[in-house]
């Protein structure tokens, strides 16, 4: 028998700055972390309520060198040894993918190293790889973050049919929304899911909305106008408003048309493994109640935990390493694709 | 000394290989085209046809500012990763000395404006006597300021940089003194300047670490800039001094 050498195994050094997180990673065989370093700058954006694109990605070249080295250091790993370099090029906002596409750009090319271009919400869908070694396409995948709601059948290793996406905002943009209502602030969705939890998801019914299009597709901005419409008139009538009650009952209207569409396209696609990736994956109501429908129809569950859940750089290495695997490298032109679509190469 | 100079804090992308008193090589496109796309290979097209290996150059000396937001952070990304994989320093040289250094040995004041929007000019102001003399560090001005000033000197003044084809008329108009304006090849930013204007302050040792180099923007984010209006505007309702 002979055995695996260091020289075929694949090492990735993987960065990504396609919003307000500087992160870099080293993954091993598209499926071993070696290291996650995320330099995070919600501190920052908080005082503007959100993400301001410019600060983002001023803190992202002040960053990034130090969280690439801090990447190789905890790796253990030199880049001598790398054998390719991923970046993030897109879907993102542009300022701030451009400091991680041209930071790797300069690396794989001074270094001498393949260089591959990845999909963010790719990298989302492969954050599931990473902790559940048997996982392998096609599954039906739910991808929910705060710029993304999509549903698709991931039918290989980057190969994506998207069955299903919303018409309007994403599912963490309405909790954003909701939580600003609110006056929770900024970032939504984890404040909302905390409050929630002291709350009646059946306080109040919010309209679980219904679209046109595809069976699958999505709509939360008349979600999100329901809770403030709620909100004007509590106001109006001189009540107050249990903010505990209201997050757990908007919460359980996103859960509800989350998982309920999920489920409904398992059924009609015939898929027996079901995967949920992105910030929203993350949210504690979401998880409970897919892993509740899911054991009822007999479906096996899958989602990643909260660190590769945000936008984080081993993502990005799992499926970097696939696209790499696959033959895909990147030119020294690589551009950032700001709205990148999925599947889009 | 070999050193990579880098240049894309305006329309213009331009790399150079300087190497002692030479200029190996230098690419130049001042022309819409991303900077994401052209600058990486430019570079690898001067070091193909120059024949060498990148990790021969001592340090790589990058426009450092001010300029377009997102062009200085290309070349800044750029420069660090470089630097970075080759273990080798970098050289964070003032964007408007570089192009000032374009006219090198020109009479009286050399000026060179880049168009800051909003009314403004990010300019300097230098002179040649026996040796490169800055006057005015570079600095985000409107543009009547600056004219004023240059009034003040009572010297010639020969002006470069992507302002002129803006602000050429009025200054043309405002100025009581003698003018002139650069030709085409010496009117822009040149990485080829960036690199030897970079061996002077490497040879000084005045080199950062990649992982230390950052641009320098001289100008705030338009949200730190409002934030700051808004809460200088509180305290002043709150009759408190703004901090």
């Amino acid at each position: 028998m002979k055995l695996r050498s260091i020289e075929e195994d694949v090492w990735i050094l993987a960065i990504e700055s396609s919003c307000d997180e500087t992160a870099a990673a080293v993954v091993k065989n598209g499926r071993e972390v070696l290291s996650n370093v995320i330099s995070s700058q919600i501190a920052l954006h908080t005082l503007y309520g959100g993400v301001v694109p410019e600060i983002a990605s001023r803190k992202h070249i002040e960053k990034i060198n130090q969280v690439i080295e801090a990447a190789l250091y905890e790796a253990g790993r030199t880049l001598e040894e790398m054998t390719a370099v991923a970046v993030t090029y897109g879907p993102g906002l542009v300022g701030a993918l451009l400091v991680g596409v041209a930071e790797a750009k300069a690396i794989a090319y001074a270094a001498k190293k393949p260089l591959v271009g990845v999909h963010h919400i790719e990298g989302h869908v492969s954050a599931n790889f990473i902790e559940h070694p048997e996982l392998e396409p096609p599954f039906l995948c739910l991808i929910v973050s705060g710029g993304h709601t999509h549903l698709v059948i991931v039918k290989d290793y980057g190969v994506f049919t998207i069955i299903g996406r919303t018409m309007d905002d994403a599912a963490g943009e309405a909790f954003d929304k909701v939580a600003r209502a609110v006056g929770l602030g900024y970032p939504g969705g984890p404040k909302v899911d905390k409050a929630a939890r002291e709350g009646n998801p059946h306080a109040v019914e919010f309209p679980r909305a219904k679209v046109g299009g595809s069976a699958y597709d999505f709509s939360f901005s008349g979600m999100k106008s329901a809770v403030l419409n709620y909100l004007n008139q509590a106001q109006m009538k001189g009540e107050t408003v249990h903010v505990p009650d209201l997050c757990a009952s908007f919460q359980n209207a996103v859960v509800d048309v989350l998982v309920s569409h999920t489920m409904a396209a398992a059924r009609d696609y015939g898929c027996t493994r079901v995967a949920i990736a992105g910030g929203v994956a993350s949210n504690t109501a979401l998880r409970a109640g897919m892993q509740a429908a899911c054991e009822a129809e007999g479906l096996a569950l899958y989602y990643p935990s909260p660190v590769f859940c945000t936008d984080n750089a081993a993502m990005i290495g799992a499926a970097a390493y696939y696209e790499y695997i696959n033959g895909a490298r990147a030119g020294w032109d690589l551009n950032a694709v700001p709205n990148l679509k999925l599947g889009e190469r | 000394m070999r050193i990579l100079g880098i240049e894309s804090a305006s329309l213009v992308a331009s790399a150079a290989i300087v190497e002692d008193a030479s200029l190996l090589a230098e690419y130049t496109v001042n022309f819409k085209k991303t900077h994401s796309q052209t600058l990486l290979p430019m570079i690898d097209e001067l070091i193909k046809m120059l024949g060498i290996e990148l990790s021969t150059v001592d340090a790589v000396a990058v426009s450092g500012g001010p300029g377009s937001f997102t062009g200085l952070r290309i070349g800044s990304a750029t420069a660090k990763g470089l630097g970075l994989a080759l273990g080798k320093p970098l050289v964070s040289v003032p964007t408007l000395d570089a192009a000032a250094y374009n006219l090198y040995g020109a009479a009286g004041l050399i000026c060179p404006i880049m168009d800051a929007r909003r009314g403004q000019v990010y300019t300097g102001i230098y002179r040649f006597e026996r040796e490169f003399e800055v006057i005015l560090g570079q600095s985000a001005l409107a543009v009547g300021e600056l004219a004023e000033r240059l009034n003040g000197f009572g010297e010639r003044v020969i002006f470069l940089g992507d302002g002129v084809p803006v602000h050429e008329s009025f200054l043309t108009e405002t100025l009581k003194v003698p003018c002139a304006f650069a030709p085409a090849h010496v009117n822009r930013q040149r990485a080829a300047a960036v690199a030897v204007l970079g061996s002077v302050y490497y040879a000084a040792g005045k080199t950062v670490s990649a992982e230390e180099h950052r641009p320098e923007y001289l100008r705030k984010s338009q949200a730190e800039r409002e934030r700051e209006e808004r809460e200088a505007a509180a305290c002043l309702r709150e009759g408190e001094e703004p901090v």
